[in-house]
This record gives C-alpha cells, structure tokens and sequence, in this order.
C-alpha cells in the first residue's frame, strides 16, 4: 500500500459554546492515498465538510480545532500559520465547494478568476497566466473556451460554472483535491458529467481526491473508499465496495437501507380506475422583457403542449431536471400560476377556466404539500391554526375543524398537542407531516406534492415516503408527485410522465419507463442516475 | 447606454413635469389670493405689481389655462420674478448655484471616501477596539442635528481656536486671484462642506462596514482564501467590490437628503448657495422664489440619481448586459 | 415576551437608549407640574450664564427666559411631533406597500410611480415649502414630516409583502381559499411588523430632526417652545452665549441617539440570526 499523502489522527473540533453538541469532529482519523478517490459520507450536521475546512484553514469563526494533527509533507496543518498555509493553498491543495454560482466573484471575468490563482502565487505574467486559464478551460470541458474566458459568471449555466470552478482548483496541479458536495445543486445529467469528470482528471494527474456527499449513489459511482460520519464520528470506514455490499455498522445499514430503490415491479396496479384529472392542450409561456426603450423578449415555454390524466386511487410521477415545467405544471393545476392555453378538468368540472367565488369552492378538491419544510408554514400561527384554516375558509365551525385537525396529526404520525405549538418547534420532517395533513384537512380528490420529500434528509425522506404510501392505501389518495429524484419516483409512483424543456417527452407505467424507455432523453435520464451500474449488477446478482 | 441615459432623461422630464404642477398646486391651495401669494409679502402691497401678475399669469382664466401658463413659463426657464430682490428668480438661482454646487459636491466626496474607508476599517477590525470607537462615533454623528453641529464648529474653529473661517465664500475685500483665491475659497469650504458630510460619513461607514461583513461570508470569498490569495488581495479585489454596490445605489438615494442640509449648511455658515437663497425667501416669504429653488433642487436631485445610476451600471456588469 | 426582552438588553446601548428615554418621556408628562411659569415669560435677567443661580441652573436667553423650562418644554413638542408625524406616514405608507406589493402589475406600477415621486423631491426643501405656504403651526408641521417621510415605509412594506407573496405558505394559504383581505391581514401582515417596528423606531429620530431643523429655520409654530426653535433664536448671540445653543443642541443629539439604539436593539430582538447548522 502507497504512503499516505495526507493523514488525519485523531481530530477535535470543537464547536462555540451553545452548539447542539461539543465537537464538530470528534476522534476522526483517516487517510489520503494518491491516486484514489475517498468519499466522506454523512447526512447534514455529521460534520463531513469540518475536517476538510480544518485542512484549509478555512473554519468558520468560533470553530477550532482542539485536538490530534494532519500530516502533510511532514508538517502538522494545525500549527502552520496563516502566510504559511497560504502557500499550500491552491498549489498544493486545491478546494471546490457546492454552490458554483457563490463560489465565483461576479464581478470578475472568468479568465481574471482563474489568472488569480497563479499571481497568488507570483508564477507566469499576465499574459501567460490569460493563456493557461484558457487550456484548463478547455481540459474542464467548456466549450469554446477563448470565449467562455471572457464571460462573466452570471452567463455561464451551473455545470460549465462548476467546471470553472475544477479549473481553478486544478489550475497549480496539485496533489490533493478537496471536493466538498460539488454536484448536490447540480441536475442530474450535469452531475454525471461532473463526475465523470472528476473521475478522468484524477486518474490523469494521480491526484488524492477527498470528496464529501451525502448521496450514496455518488459514492457508487466514484468512491476507491469510504469513510461514514454521523454526529462528528466516523462510524465505518472501507473499501466502496464492502461498504456498499456488506455495511457493518447499524448507522451504515440504515442509511443504506433509506435509499429508495430504483426496482419496480410490473407487478404494480395499472390505471384501470376511472379518469379523475385530465390535463388537455396546457401551455404556459413567460416573457419577461429587458431594456429600457427597445425591449427584448426572453421567451421561455415553460409547459409547451402537455396533456396527461390521473386516474382514481393512482399516483403519477412527474420528473424532469431543472427547466422542465414540472413544477410549473403542478402549480398550473391548481391554479396558482394562471395557463395561457389549455384545460383542466377535475372529475368533470373544467377547472381552469373558474373564477372570483366559484374557483375559491372549487380549490378544496385539489391540495398542495410544498416542497421547502422551513417555507411552507406560517411562522406567526399556531399548527392547529396552519391546518384548521383552510376548512374554517370554506365554513366548517372552528371548534369542528380544530378536532378534524388534531385527527389528522395523529394520522400523519405526530401527537394532536401540537395544536398548540409553533413550527419552530419541529423538525423538518415534522413540518412536512404537518404540510400533509394541512393537504389532507380540506380532503380533496387530488393532492399534487410538488418535490415533497427533495429538501429532507434520506433516512427521513424514507419515513415521510412510507407515510405517503400508507396514506395513499388508507384514503385512496390520488396523487400527482413531482420530483426531480428518479428514486423516489421508482418508489412511490404508478406511473411516471417525463418532462423535458416543457414537453412532455415520454408517460408510462412505471417499470415500463424504468426497464424499457422509448425515448432517447428518458434513457439519458436513466443513465445518469448515479450508482444505477451498481445496483444493476447487484440485482442481477441476486437474481 | 445610451439608450438607458435618454430613459432615465425621460423619466427625470416627467417627474420635474410633476414638481411644476405641484408648485402651481401649492400656489393655488395657499391660503389667499394667489397672485398675493405670487408677489410675496413685499410685493403685495404694490397694486401696479399684483395687475402684472394678473395679467401675465392669466389669473382671471380657467386653471388648466392657468396650468398651461405657468408650465410653458417654467419651460422657458421663467420663474418668476422676486419683487423683493428685484430680480428675475431665474437669474437669482443661477447666480447663487454654482456655490451650492461646490458645497455640495465637496461634502459628498468627503463622506464618501472617508465613509468607506471607516467602514472598511472596522469591518476589517470588527469587534476590536477600533471598530467600537468608529461605530460609536458613526452612531453620534448620525443623531446629531446638522445645524447645531455647524453652530459647535463655528464656535470651536472659528471663534475660540480661529484655525479656519466661519463665514462666507472668500475673504471680502482681499482682491486675491487665481491659485490664492482658490486655496482662500477651499479654507472657506471645510467646515461647512466636512460638517454637512458627516451625517452621510456615517451612514455610509454604517453601510459599508455591515455589506463588508456580509460579503466576507459568501462562499466566493472562502474560494478567494481556498486559492492561497493574501488578505489584502481578497479584501479589496473580492470582498470592497462587492459590497459597494448596495452603498452605491444608497448614495444615489441619499442625494436628496444632500440638498436638503445644504439649506441648513449655508444658512449657519453664511455660504452664498441657493440654500441661503431659500431661507432669505422663506424670511422675506417670497413664495415665487421659493418655489423657484425647490424645483432647482429637484433637478438636482435628479442629476444626480441620473450619475449613481450610470455609475452602478459601470461598475455591475450583471445590470449591463440586461 | 422574555425572549424578546433578553435579545433586547443584549444591546446594551438599546437598554441605555431606553432609559433616557423614559426620562425624557416622563419629564415630558411632568412639566407642567415641575415649571408651572410659562417658558415664555421672562424670570431673570437676560443671558444669565449656566450653573450661577440654583434655581436656572442652565442660564437664561436674550430675553430672560429660563432655558431650563424650555428644554422641558420642547421635550413635550418633540416627542409629541415626532409621534404623531410617524404615525401619519406609516397610515400612509403600509396601506400603499401592501396593495402594491400584494396586487402586483398595473396596481404597483401605479403605485411605485408614486412613491417614487415623493422620493426623489428634496425631503426636506419640500417641508419647507409646505410649512411655508401653509404658514407654520403645529399641524401644518406634523402633515409635512408625515407627506416627507412615507416613501420608505411604503418601499419596505413592498418589498417584505412581495417576498411573503410567493412563500410557500402564503401559496397554500391561497390554496385553501381564504379571500384576499384573509390573506393579507392574517399572514402577511404580521410576518411584516418586525421591520415596521425598526423602521418606526428610527423614523420617530427623523422626525424629531425634521423638526428642530424647520424650527431652526423659523417655520416652526410660534407658540410652542421648541428645542429647534431656541438654537434658532440664540444664532445672533452664539458669541456671547454659547450656553443657548448648546444645551438644546445635546437634548436634540441625546434624544435622537437613544431612539437610534433602541431601534437597534429591536432589530436585534425581533430579527434574531438562524444559528449555523453543522455541515
């Protein structure tokens, strides 16, 4: 085995004081080979991206590392100080974070942000440092990068950003590259690609790459070894493989175990229920003008000719990446954003054309759970108040309507004193519960959960997903469940409508779209689903 | 750009438009007869006077008439005449602007460069003993009341310690030209340019040092320091250039609040602007006048925003290309 | 209610704001009790200095008035103007953020047009010119300050209901059919007081400025003893009798600084950080 280019032995960091526990990091040891990719796995608030930032000297104020040493180059980062860690920064590590959009001053050029990477460290003249940031533009994939180096960041999509991004970590070619949730906001296709070129370039460069997620299809994917943390401990670490084959630790197993599973079964009841809700001929357009005398249009078609139908008692998937229109559609159904063309028709009645009194009766027979758990209740009211208005507003007598409320908290699993208490007090998956039952209150024939479960955590994604399923089989719930998350939509959904830039690409049973997709962007979709290869083996192996 | 300049140019016509129609408002809402209320408090007494005005503004017509009347007299840069400085308003404006100008810029350039730089310095230091001095003086000088802290500074620099002059815009009398005058008008303009300055000293020291702060924390700052740059690189290249932009909208909106103390400035320290002009009329109740000098500052004001607004687009290029 | 008190009096210049300030209020309410003469009379001889006779301890003006009982005086002016002003511009100002943020399209057009009018007119040269042509009194001045001062109000209120409008739980609100006034009252509204009441806070500092300067400049309504109204007055003799403008200069500066502390202190109680989570 290769010496370690980077050792961590036993690291504290401690946490200011009123922190929910003591150590950000508490005792975690490991190591940095190169040539090897090593993911740190944990959910949010396990500490993971800590030790890297510890590396870096990059702590945020009032976090400090307390304890233990990181080897490198046969000096202890802990005791350097800032002009000598200021050295290895960039030159011999180099960092990428999660938001690509934040990462880059947008004021600056591209090139200019690049360019800086070597003046920080007095190499090349400006002309030759221009030069250089546009060949690594080019070894990150950007296409025509003498252009691309002339742009600003507010020009360029997520994924060519965080290839920027790649390219100035990569730009001194340094030995370690610390990789801290790069593709979490990314679509899922741009993720593939990033990955894919994460992969390359270390290989080509023999790099030692640290990359922290929380997505264990990412670890599939990439991962020579694993390390996984919860509450600041490193609970089981190992080769990807046995991890991801054989987990060992509990923590592991049930982490693992929350990942929904991309195997659908033909077994799975299809429509033959009566139509509840049929979509015919939905467009919506937004133009947004620019300029001050002579405007120019920005068109952008976000649902571009959609029909579709929900059957009884069925729940339709509808996924697509970011600038599909699904979550347009979902709010074009009931009506929060208004269609230019096209109806919708509820159980016979043509809701899209409803106006002032009529439209108010008519929305409590279709429901919204919304997606941002922090978002979506108002902080000022109590529970009881958040769920009890909506039927109190169609006439139900408040006292009726608070004890309807305090049922429906013990059927989304949470005791019926919450009536009284704030949101402030829950948890986000306690809050999306009470987002399900404010849904239910009103009992609607139809519920549109527009990425109900994409803001939570995986093992608790898991949770309100089982009580999704459950509800759905207890009240016969119809359900329409938009999701960017083909794992999710394996899981729960009947059938699922692919969309793309508006269109409705491809709408199908379930285990169709997932074992035989007719279209060429369903397959892309499907292949780009991280740690798929894996999972696929291991089902034919099981087999 | 050009095509932003000729919008904002526009939109600015339009609002001065507003300011004109106010004023005939206000002319016709005061208490009394408006040619009365015309002719200021001199004037009214002169019935030979009071008949002109009659007759040029059209008072016995309908008031869009009357409307239309005093819009193209404003158009044509007539303002009125002042019965009790004899003069044409117009021309008492532009005689007097040019000093109000001077104050008003110099003040502005003050607060804003010495602003910034405070504020920069205790964001740098924040939470040392430095920035809880700058902090607290920012806090002062934003409570205090301008005119009172003009009178203080006469009486401390010009009257007890006599280090600079209290009054006026030059020496009377002195005769000196050239290089000399310009160094005796700039002694002349310290104190009233660096006391109207200080409130806006602190707001934009309160300003830049919370939006230094803030983008201190935003992840490109962290990817600045991830790249191995020095401080000073990041704090200037990174960090002072994205927190101006919120305080230059802010001195943008400011601009109205600057013309306005330069009525409270030049009053205490005698300086011969068209605020001193504003408060002789208000003591002579010269409305004409008064109303002349309003609708100049207004443009002023809209100049100004024009400039700020030209300047952040310069400066953001996200606002250029849309 | 005591978690807002503890974030408060973290600040600790809030909670010294806030004591000066109950004194001057509760001087305000005892004047009549603690200087029975008016201020107006004359009780001594002209330009007593400060600290030479205990009963004047802060001297006396041009014409023999103790400076004392008009800094009591004008607190009542103050607070009174600087009140109610603030009161008329928020009545003015949060309906119109409200309907222009909440209604959208042609009605904020309409609206912000407007606001932006009232904004970019001199504030203060526009109340002179008001006071002026209204002739001064103690309304004439607080219908200025509160037409000068509502712009920001109604930016703000604005801004905060066009951020509310498109939360999630003001969709769901729409969802479940409650009517427009439902909507806007019971969760927009409320999640906005926070920064009115900051704002508030501050613009009662405004005022009080707005209105010793237009007292200063002798618009101010001449049967009230203002602290304005008397550095005004001492301009001529500021050489001979410093005392006069100094005094209600330091009340002005004193007053405004502790409504500026508190409104920080309720930025900090109302607005308090989301802690960091751990990544």
């Amino acid at each position: 085995m290769s010496q370690p280019v980077l050792s961590v032995e036993q690291l504290y960091i401690t946490l200011p004081p009123g922190a929910d526990r003591p150590y950000a990091v508490d005792n975690v040891s490991f190591d940095l080979l190169a040539g090897e990719i090593l993911c740190i796995v944990g959910e949010s608030g396990s500490g993971k991206s800590m030790s890297a930032h510890a590396m870096m000297g990059l702590l945020p104020e009032g976090v400090e590392p307390s304890g233990g040493t990181i080897r490198y180059a046969g000096l202890d980062l802990l005791k350097l100080t800032d002009p000598q860690l200021r050295k290895l920064r960039g030159q011999r590590i180099g960092m990428i974070f999660q938001e690509p959009m934040a990462a880059l001053n947008p004021l600056m050029r591209v090139e200019d942000q690049i360019a800086e990477v070597f003046e920080a460290h007095g190499l090349l003249t400006a002309s030759e440092r221009r030069a250089r940031a546009v060949k690594l533009l080019e070894e990150v994939g950007i296409p025509d990068p003498p252009k691309a180096a002339k742009a600003f960041p507010f020009q360029m999509s997520g994924g060519q950003r965080q290839r920027v991004v790649i390219a100035m970590a990569l730009a001194l070619q340094p030995e370690i590259l610390i990789a801290d949730e790069p593709t979490t906001a990314l679509d899922v296709t741009t993720q593939a690609q990033i990955l894919k070129l994460i992969r390359d370039i270390q290989k080509k460069r023999g790099m030692a790459v640290m990359f922290i997620t929380h997505d264990f299809g990412v670890v599939a994917e990439i991962a020579d070894r694993v390390a996984v943390m919860q509450s600041g401990r490193i609970v089981e670490a190992g080769t990807a493989q046995a991890i991801l084959t054989a987990p060992q630790h509990d923590y592991t197993r049930k982490l693992l175990a929350a990942i929904p599973s991309l195997a659908t079964s033909a077994a799975r009841a299809t429509a033959t229920t009566a139509p509840l809700l049929q979509v015919d001929g939905l467009f919506k357009t937004f133009r947004t003008s620019q300029g001050m005398i002579r405007k120019t249009e920005r068109v952008v078609h976000a649902i571009d000719d959609v029909s579709l139908t929900l059957h009884e008692g069925e729940t339709l998937g509808v996924v697509g990446e970011s600038g599909s229109g699904k979550s347009t559609l979902g709010r074009c159904l009931v009506r929060l954003i208004e269609p230019d063309a096209g109806t919708v028709r509820l159980a016979g009645t043509d809701m899209s054309h409803l106006k002032g009194e009529a439209l108010r009766a008519a929305r409590k027979t279709i429901q919204m759970i919304f997606q941002d758990p922090y978002a979506s209740l108002n902080p000022r009211a109590s529970v009881g108040r958040i769920i009890s208005e909506g039927p109190i507003a169609h006439g139900v007598p408040k006292r009726e309507a608070l004890a309807k409320a305090a049922e429906l908290l013990t059927l989304v699993g949470l005791d019926a004193s919450a009536i009284r208490r704030y949101p402030h007090e829950f948890s986000g998956g306690q809050r999306q519960r009470i987002g399900i039952a404010r849904a239910l209150a009103l009992e609607p024939r139809v519920i549109i959960a527009d990425e109900a479960v994409s803001a939570l955590d995986v093992s608790i994604q898991a949770q309100v997903l089982d009580l999704l399923a459950d509800l759905k089989r207890r009240l016969n719930l119809s359900l329409v469940f938009i999701t960017h998350d083909l794992r999710v939509a394996a899981t729960i959904c009947d059938r699922i409508a692919v969309m793309q830039k508006g269109k409705l690409v491809e709408i199908g049973d379930t285990h169709e779209i997932f074992t035989r997709p007719k279209m060429a962007y369903t397959r892309l979709l499907l292949d780009a689903i991280p740690g798929r290869e894996m999972e696929q083996a291991a089902v034919v192996k099981a087999s | 750009m050009l095509r932003f300049i000729l919008a904002r140019l526009g939109k600015a016509a339009g609002i001065l438009l507003a300011i004109v129609a106010l004023n005939f408002l206000l002319i016709h809402a005061a208490p009394g007869d408006p040619a009365a209320v015309m002719a200021g408090e001199s004037g009214a007494t002169d019935e030979k006077f009071i008949a002109q005005l009659r007759a040029q503004f059209g008072l016995d017509r309908s008031l869009p008439e009357q409307l239309a009347i005093y819009m193209k007299g404003v158009a044509t840069l007539d303002l009125g005449y002042s019965y009790r400085q004899q003069m044409p308003v117009a021309d008492l404006i532009f005689q007097r602007l040019p000093a109000t100008l001077l104050l008003t810029m110099s003040a502005f350039v003050i607060s804003l460069l010495l602003g910034t730089l405070a504020g920069v310095l205790a964001s740098a230091r924040v939470g040392t003993v430095a920035d809880s001095i700058i902090s607290t003086l920012a806090l002062i000088f934003y409570a205090t009341p301008l005119f009172w802290v003009a009178l203080m500074a006469v009486i401390l620099f010009s009257v007890t310690l006599d280090w600079l002059p209290g009054f006026g815009y030059e020496t009377v009398g002195a005769g000196y030209t050239g290089l000399r005058r310009a160094l005796d008008i700039a002694a002349h303009l310290v104190l009233p340019a660096t006391t109207l300055g200080l409130f806006f000293m602190a707001v934009y020291m309160r300003m830049t040092r919370a939006s230094m702060l803030e983008v201190s924390r935003l992840d490109f700052v962290k990817t600045a320091r991830a790249k191995g740059l020095a401080p000073r690189t990041i704090l200037w290249r990174h960090t002072f250039r994205n927190a101006m932009l919120p305080v230059v909208t802010l001195a943008g909106l400011q601009a109205g609040q600057l013309v306005g103390g330069a009525v409270l400035t030049e009053t205490v320290f005698a300086w011969p602007g068209i605020g001193r002009l504003m408060f002789e009329a208000l003591q002579q109740r010269d409305y004409n006048l008064l109303l002349g000098i309003f609708f100049v500052s207004a443009a002023m004001v809209l100049l100004f925003n024009l400039i700020t607004d030209i300047a952040y687009r310069v400066v953001d290029p996200r606002i250029r290309a849309s | 209610m005591r978690d807002f008190w503890n974030r408060f009096s973290q600040h600790k210049g809030a909670v010294l704001g806030l004591v000066f300030l109950t004194i001057v209020v509760t001087i305000a309410f005892v004047t009549p009790a603690l200087f029975p003469v008016s201020p107006w009379k004359m009780v001594q001889r002209p330009f007593l200095p400060p600290f030479t006779i205990d009963r004047f301890p802060l001297g006396t003006d041009a014409l023999g008035r103790d400076v004392l009982a008009g800094l009591a005086y004008g607190a009542q002016v103050s607070l009174l103007i600087g009140l109610i002003s603030t009161a008329a511009a928020l009545l003015i100002g949060i309906p119109i953020g409200l309907v222009a943020g909440y209604f959208g399209g042609r009605t904020d057009d309409v609206m912000m047009r407007f606001t932006e009018f009232f904004q970019t007119v001199p504030s203060f040269a526009l109340a002179i010119v008001l006071v002026a042509i209204f002739q001064p009194s103690i309304k004439s001045i607080i219908a200025a300050i509160g037409i000068v001062s509502w712009p920001p109000v109604a930016r703000l209120v604005r801004g905060e209901v066009l951020s509310l409008r498109s939360r999630e739980y003001v969709e769901a609100a729409i969802l479940s059919g409650q009517t427009h006034f439902t909507i806007i009252t019971r969760q927009i509204l409320p999640n906005t007081l926070s920064p009115i009441i900051v704002l508030a806070s501050l613009m009662v500092a405004t005022a009080i400025l707005l209105e010793s300067s237009l007292s200063f400049m002798g618009l101010g309504d001449p049967n009230l003893m203002s602290w304005g109204y008397m550095i005004g007055a001492a301009r001529t003799v500021i050489r001979q009798a410093w005392w006069l403008s100094f005094f209600p200069g330091i009340a002005i500066l004193l007053t405004v600084l502790a409504l500026n502390l508190i409104g920080e202190g309720l930025n900090d109680a109302l607005n308090p950080r989301l802690s960091r989570r751990v990544k």
